[in-house]
């Protein structure tokens, strides 16, 4: 990874962070409605593994916590916090929401919100790949706590079996919802869990880009080779609670401190620093870009998309016109 | 015009898609080496290969998800749910992936699968192995549901499926797969929206699906011969959506409604007939609506008390004798 790459890495995780946060506010206001859950601190993980494979060409899927990974895949940020807002001009229309980002155009195959739901779909997005013989992958990211789903099972075992390309991302936050994961799940290792299957894997610090960067790099680069599926867990920390519902009160305040000194945008940026790439002004200057931008941009945006009419509420159901439904050629 | 068995019937239809289209693919436990356990993909193993015709693990909801993420990428997946009671294993991710997709991303997603399944009670095979779901399926919004009840539909109705772009559940019977009927030789595709008359009638409607259109035939036979009742049988084949206009139309003709389901009452088939008929056409009405429908008790294995568990021809014939007061 060079220092371009670093300093423009820096950049879209600032950004991440401060959408995130900036939904946080919305919802505070009551612009932002339902669930919402937000990916601060887990920015360098959707960062990371992105970068090492092809954004917008793989194949990405994952759970209710989306809206970054759609952002690296390529889907508008403005279209993403419409979709937020409910709007017409959002990914999904206004049907989707928070948990179910959408943008096939830059192949973000979705956020789901039954937890465990991706594992399947993804395995299948891969058998598609192999069967139209590309060499893209499909790549899931699902949290910890949905490994204790059957799907998690079910899915590690059918893609061995059939040695599809599929990349399992863990980003093990420690929590499922707000039970810890030693109070839930046997196993405290995720990676090692798939050694049942006899699926390669391997777990990373998730706070450090550069080692989710190289961890993901060799992940990424097993399962194009035709190697088959591969398990990456990487270790991170939400700072917010599960969703806007969820007062944290279950986690101490020491752990909170001890994460938050590892915080993935902090830890690039000192680096960034101290290799005299870009100095502590450069770091204010493009973090107040990229507020205003999302102020000026985004929200704006968003403020001013019309709600989605009424009189289509039934649309997107079922296909339209399907000449089938009436019998084809007939 | 071939006659071809319903499991015949159904395996043309795979083979002729699958042919014409790479994308068709088939999946299920036991439907490739050992070619179906109705024998409705018998010898599509053989000819496409393991990377079409795919004998999956027994973890039903784990492949229909895998069935539906290949179908976002344009695969067109064939899901066979050996039985119908092992689907409410893949509930999960029939109807909050596929089923929900295309709404939730506003139209960016489809999920093209077809999910065919066995249903029903057959002979003494316990609690766990003679369920019949189809009133469950035919609840969500998103998906279709259609239920062949002769050779012609199976294979026109599996076509048509193929080809739809929504999400299609198609309810067969492990009772049905050796029934003979005549099927065309040539192509052709049945809607999966509609109703058929399968026979006409003047005094009474007699709705049924599946299974039950025969018992409704029988019966309609019995009460023209020994009591001058003379029937209309409807074959509803498609349950979602329903044929609103079909099942008014004919209860216009005749007055009187009687709905046949092998499932139990409650929130069922019949229950939806009747509340349609309620709304179309309440004041058509001579008499009040029936049902004949199962018992509401979970299969018993006992032969004895598994036949007096469901309906059978003679409890139509009574229903509609008792409503016609002869």
């Amino acid at each position: 990874m060079n220092v371009a790459d670093k300093k423009r890495l820096l950049r879209e995780m600032l950004f991440a962070r401060r959408f995130e946060e900036r939904c946080y506010e919305a919802y505070v206001e009551r612009k932002i409605g339902g669930f919402l859950h937000l990916y601060s601190g887990e920015e360098a993980c959707a960062h990371g593994v992105l970068e090492a494979a092809r954004p917008g060409d793989d194949y990405v899927i994952t759970g209710y916590r989306d809206h970054i990974h759609a952002i690296k895949c390529g889907a508008d940020p403005k279209k993403v916090m419409a979709e937020l807002y409910g709007k017409e001009t959002g990914s999904s229309k206004g049907r989707g929401g928070s948990m179910h980002i959408f943008d096939a155009e830059h192949h973000f195959m979705g956020g789901y919100a039954l937890v465990g739901g991706p594992f399947p779909l993804a395995a299948g997005m891969a058998k598609a790949i192999k069967m139209k013989g590309t060499d893209q992958i499909s790549i899931c990211f699902l949290g910890d706590a949905a490994n204790n789903q059957g799907t998690f099972h079910e899915s590690l075992n059918m893609a061995k079996v059939w040695n599809l390309p599929v990349l399992y991302v863990c980003e093990n936050n420690l929590y499922g919802i707000g039970t810890r994961i030693d109070r839930s799940t046997a196993v405290i290792d995720q990676y090692k869990r798939v050694s049942g299957y006899d699926i390669p894997s391997a777990q990373a610090d998730g706070q450090d880009i550069e080692e989710v960067f190289k961890s993901a790099k060799k992940a990424v680069d097993h399962v194009r080779s035709g190697k088959g599926p591969y398990f990456l867990e990487l270790m991170t920390y939400r700072y917010r609670g599960h969703s806007m519902s969820d007062s944290n009160a279950y986690r101490s305040r020491d752990e909170e401190r001890m994460w938050s000194k590892r915080d993935p945008i902090i830890m690039l940026r000192d680096r960034l620093i101290e290799a005299g790439e870009i100095s502590r002004d450069d770091y204010k200057a493009m973090d107040t870009e990229i507020l205003d931008q999302i102020e000026d941009e985004i929200i704006a945006f968003a403020e001013a998309s019309p709600e989605p009419r009424v009189e289509e509420l039934e649309k997107y159901c079922l296909a339209e016109n399907d000449p089938w439904v009436l019998g084809g050629g007939r | 015009m071939a006659e071809l068995m319903y499991w015949e019937a159904i395996r043309r239809a795979h083979d002729e898609e699958m042919e014409r289209d790479p994308m068709v693919i088939c999946m299920g436990e036991d439907i490739g080496v050992a070619g179906g356990t109705y024998k409705a993909t018998k010898g599509l193993f053989e000819k496409y290969g393991p990377e079409r015709v795919i004998d999956t693990p027994i973890s039903e909801n784990g492949y229909t998800g895998l069935g539906i993420g290949a179908s976002f990428l344009g695969m067109r997946p064939i899901i066979e749910i050996m039985s119908v009671n092992f689907a409410w294993l893949a509930m999960d991710q029939l109807f909050n992936s596929a089923a929900k997709v295309r709404y939730m991303s506003g139209g960016q997603l489809t999920a093209p699968i077809v999910m065919r399944s066995a249903g029903g009670t057959a002979h003494q095979l316990g609690a766990q192995h003679s369920a019949r779901m189809e009133k469950v399926f035919m609840g969500i919004a998103g998906l279709r549901v259609v239920t062949p009840s002769t050779p012609k539909q199976a294979y026109g109705l599996l076509k048509s499926a193929i080809r739809c772009n929504d999400p299609v559940y198609i309810n067969e019977h492990e009772l049905m797969y050796n029934m003979k009927g005549e099927v065309p030789d040539e192509e052709f595709f049945l809607p999966l929206e509609g109703s058929d008359v399968a026979r006409e009638g003047r005094d009474v409607t007699l709705f049924g699906y599946n299974i039950s259109v025969h018992w409704c035939l029988q019966a309609a036979e019995t009460l023209s011969k020994q009591f001058g009742i003379e029937a209309e049988v409807i074959d509803l084949y498609a349950l979602s959506p329903l044929d609103r206009a079909g099942i008014a139309a004919s209860v216009r003709k005749t007055h009187r409604a009687i709905v046949v389901e092998e499932a139990e009452a409650p929130v069922g088939v019949g229950a939806e007939v009747m509340a349609i008929i309620n709304e179309e056409c309440f004041f058509e009405l001579d008499a009040a609506p029936q049902r004949v429908s199962a018992v509401n008790v979970p299969i018993p294995y006992n032969h004895t008390l598994e036949k007096a568990a469901i309906p059978n021809p003679g409890d139509v014939v009574a229903a509609a004798r008792k409503m016609l007061g002869r």
